[in-house]
C-alpha cells in the first residue's frame, strides 16, 4: 500500500462525499473506498490518467482545474482533496477559495521549495532545482507555482483558514519531520476547515 | 471466416419483427392496441442472461446498428463502427440488442404502418410518442426476449437520451447508462433548428397535411431540406472546412457560370437519399419527441430529483466540436448525477467531426467507451 494514501486516509472520515483534484490513476479514490467507504469523484485533466480511472471503475469527472470550479456548488462535498496539484496550478490561492467553497473541510499537500537540498543546488550551484519530490527541469516542469511550507503557511494565515492538523514527512512518506521542516521536510500534509466569518 | 468477410464484424445479421398484443398507453392518452418492433441482435445472450446490452438510437437510425443484411449491401449499420467483436460494443462480450423504436419507418409500427380502425396508414395521424414510451417499449420487448436487466443501455444524441430516461424510470433493470454526445433536454436554438426542420416538411406541397402516401406524392423536397438543415447542424465548421473548404464540384467562380461547390453537392446528396428513405411523419414525430424531452419535469424541474431515482452507473461522453449537444449540455448531466450521489464518469474527447462525431471510429472515443463497458463485462456473472 502507498504510503501517501494511507496518510490521507487517515485524515477522511469514514462515509465522506469527497472530491479528489487532479486525482490522477484515481488509486487514492480507490483506497478511500475501499478503506472509508467513501463515494468520491476525481476531477482529471490528463486523457491517460482518465483512461486508466475509467479501466478501473473510479468516478472521474474529465475536467482542468485551471477552467474553476464554478460548476461544483457550495457545501457539496464533505472533504475536497488535492495531492501535490497545487504548485501546477494557475492560481493556488484561489483554487484554495473554491476547495473550502465546495467543502466543508479540504486536504491539500505539496512538495517544500525550501527543502535543503533545493537550496543548496540554487545557492551552490545557481541551478534551478531538481530533487525526488520535484522531478522536472525548469522549462518542462508543470509545477508553476512551487512554494515553501513557510509561504503556504502565510497564505492560509492571511487567508484566516484554521488548521484541524498540519505535518511534514520526508522523501518516503515514512517519517514525520519535526525538526526544522521547512528545512528538513519533503511533503507538507494539511487538513484546513472554512475562514469563521 | 468467408475470404471477403470484415476482420471484427458482426457479418451478415437478420431483422427480426417481434408483435405485441398487449395495449400500449402512450404519454399523449392515446392507447395502441398493440405495436410491432424490427429488432436486430448481435452476440450470444449468456446463460445468467446478465449480458444484454440494449443499443438506442437517434432521430434517424433504426434496428440495423451492425453487420450487413447481405453480402452486396452498400454500408454496414449505422454503429457499425462501433459494435462488433473486439470493438467498444464488444459482441464477444454482449448480447446486443438493437430496435427501430415506435414510431419508426424501418419495420417498427409508426406512421407508415395500418391503422387498424381505418384500414390505411396511420400518416399524420400517428399519436405524439415520447422518449418514455421508447423505454416503456424498450422494457416490454427485454421482457420478451427474457431479459430482466440490461447490463448497459448504450446511446448517441437522441439515443443517449433514452439510456437516461431508462436510469430514471427503470433503476432496477438498468445496471449501466451510456449517455454519448446528449443533452438533459433541448435548448431553444434546438428547438429552433428542429421546427425549420419540420416547416421545410410541412410547408412542401408534395405534403398534403401528412396524407401524401394517399396522394401518391412524397415531400421529397421539405424532407431534403430538413435533412440538409440537420447535417449542417451535426458537423461543425472547422470540420466542414477540413473537409470540403471551397472547393469545386463543377463550374468556375471566375466566370460564374454553373457553380457548384463540393459542400453543396454532399449536401444535395445526403438530402435526396434521405428523402428516398425515411418517412416525413416519423421525421416529424422524431423531432418532437427530441423536443419534448425533458426528464426533470416529472420531478418539478429538478434534474438532480430525477437522476435521484437512478441506480445505474453512469458513463458520459460529449465531443470538443459538438455544438449542437455540447460538452457543456453534458456537463449539465454529469453535476446533476453528482450532486444526486450517482456514480459517473465522463470524458470530452477531442474532435473536428461536430455532432457525428458520436457515430465514428475516433481512436480515443472507442478506448473510452470499449474500457468501460470492459470493466462493465468483468463485473457480470456467467
Amino acid at each position: 500500500m502507498r504510503r501517501d494514501l494511507e496518510i490521507i486516509a487517515d485524515l477522511v472520515n469514514p462515509g465522506a462525499r469527497v472530491l479528489d483534484l487532479g486525482c490522477g490513476d484515481g488509486d487514492l479514490l480507490r483506497h478511500l473506498a475501499t478503506a472509508k467507504g467513501v463515494n468520491g469523484y476525481g476531477i482529471e485533466k490528463d486523457a491517460a490518467e482518465v483512461a486508466i480511472c475509467i479501466r478501473a471503475g473510479v468516478n472521474v469527472i474529465e475536467h482542468d482545474l485551471d477552467d474553476g470550479l464554478t460548476r461544483f456548488p457550495d457545501s457539496s462535498f464533505d472533504m475536497v482533496v488535492m495531492t501535490e496539484t497545487l504548485q501546477a496550478v494557475a492560481a493556488p490561492d484561489r483554487l484554495l477559495d473554491e476547495m473550502l467553497r465546495i467543502g466543508e473541510e479540504c486536504i491539500v499537500t505539496f512538495p517544500n521549495f525550501g527543502h535543503w537540498r533545493c537550496r543548496m543546488q540554487l545557492a551552490s550551484r545557481g541551478r534551478m532545482p531538481v530533487a525526488r519530490h520535484i522531478p522536472h527541469s525548469w522549462f518542462d516542469t508543470p509545477n508553476i507555482h512551487l512554494c515553501t511550507f513557510r509561504d503556504f503557511e502565510e497564505l492560509v494565515t492571511g487567508k484566516g483558514l484554521p488548521i484541524i492538523e498540519r505535518f511534514v514527512v520526508d522523501a518516503t512518506y515514512e517519517k514525520r519531520v519535526r525538526w526544522i521542516p521547512n528545512l528538513f521536510g519533503t511533503i507538507a500534509f494539511y487538513r484546513l476547515g472554512r475562514a469563521r466569518p | 471466416m468467408q475470404p471477403n468477410e470484415e476482420p471484427r464484424s458482426v457479418g451478415i445479421v437478420t431483422p427480426q419483427t417481434v408483435r405485441f398484443d398487449t395495449p400500449l398507453a402512450l404519454q399523449c392518452g392515446v392507447t395502441l392496441p398493440g405495436f410491432e418492433l424490427a429488432v436486430e441482435t448481435y452476440g450470444e445472450l449468456n446463460a445468467s442472461r446478465s449480458n444484454a446490452l440494449l443499443i438506442c438510437h437517434a432521430l434517424s437510425g433504426d434496428h440495423h446498428a451492425a453487420g450487413r443484411h447481405s453480402p452486396d449491401d452498400a454500408k454496414p449499420g449505422w454503429w457499425d463502427a462501433c459494435i462488433g467483436p473486439g470493438k467498444a460494443i464488444d459482441t464477444d462480450l454482449f448480447h446486443v440488442v438493437s430496435l427501430n423504436n415506435l414510431g419508426g419507418c424501418n419495420g417498427s409500427t409508426g406512421p407508415r404502418s395500418t391503422d387498424p380502425n381505418t384500414g390505411e396508414p396511420y400518416g399524420a395521424s400517428f399519436p405524439a410518442v415520447t422518449v418514455k414510451d421508447w423505454v416503456r417499449s424498450q422494457a416490454m420487448l427485454a421482457d420478451r426476449l427474457g431479459i430482466e436487466r440490461f447490463a448497459a443501455v448504450v446511446g448517441g444524441s437522441l439515443g443517449g437520451m433514452q439510456a437516461l430516461q431508462w436510469a430514471i424510470d427503470e433503476p432496477e433493470r438498468i445496471a449501466n447508462a451510456v449517455v454519448i454526445a446528449a443533452a438533459p433536454k433541448l435548448s431553444a436554438q434546438n428547438i429552433a433548428f428542429n421546427e425549420i426542420a419540420r416547416q421545410a416538411i410541412v410547408s412542401d406541397p408534395d405534403f398534403h397535411q401528412g396524407t401524401y402516401f394517399r396522394k401518391g406524392t412524397n415531400p421529397d423536397k421539405g424532407l431534403m431540406l430538413a435533412r440538409m438543415l440537420g447535417h449542417v447542424t451535426y458537423l461543425s465548421a472547422g470540420g466542414m472546412g477540413d473537409r470540403f473548404g471551397r472547393e469545386l464540384k463543377s463550374g468556375d467562380i471566375g466566370s460564374a457560370q454553373d457553380v457548384q461547390f463540393q459542400v453543396e453537392s454532399y449536401l444535395h446528396y445526403q438530402g435526396t437519399s434521405f428523402s428516398r428513405r425515411f418517412d416525413a411523419n416519423t421525421y416529424l414525430l422524431m423531432t418532437r419527441a427530441l423536443d419534448y424531452f425533458d426528464p426533470a419535469l416529472d420531478y418539478g424541474g429538478d434534474l438532480v430529483r430525477a437522476l435521484g431515482q437512478a441506480r445505474a452507473r453512469f458513463l458520459v461522453l460529449a465531443f470538443t466540436s459538438d455544438w449542437r449537444f455540447s460538452p457543456e449540455r453534458s456537463g449539465e448531466i454529469v453535476d446533476a448525477l453528482i450532486a444526486a450521489g450517482r456514480d459517473v464518469t465522463s470524458a470530452t474527447v477531442h474532435s473536428a467531426a461536430g455532432h457525428d462525431s458520436f457515430l465514428l471510429p475516433i481512436d480515443r472515443y472507442c478506448d473510452l467507451l470499449g474500457a468501460y463497458l470492459g470493466r462493465v463485462a468483468e463485473e457480470l456473472g456467467d
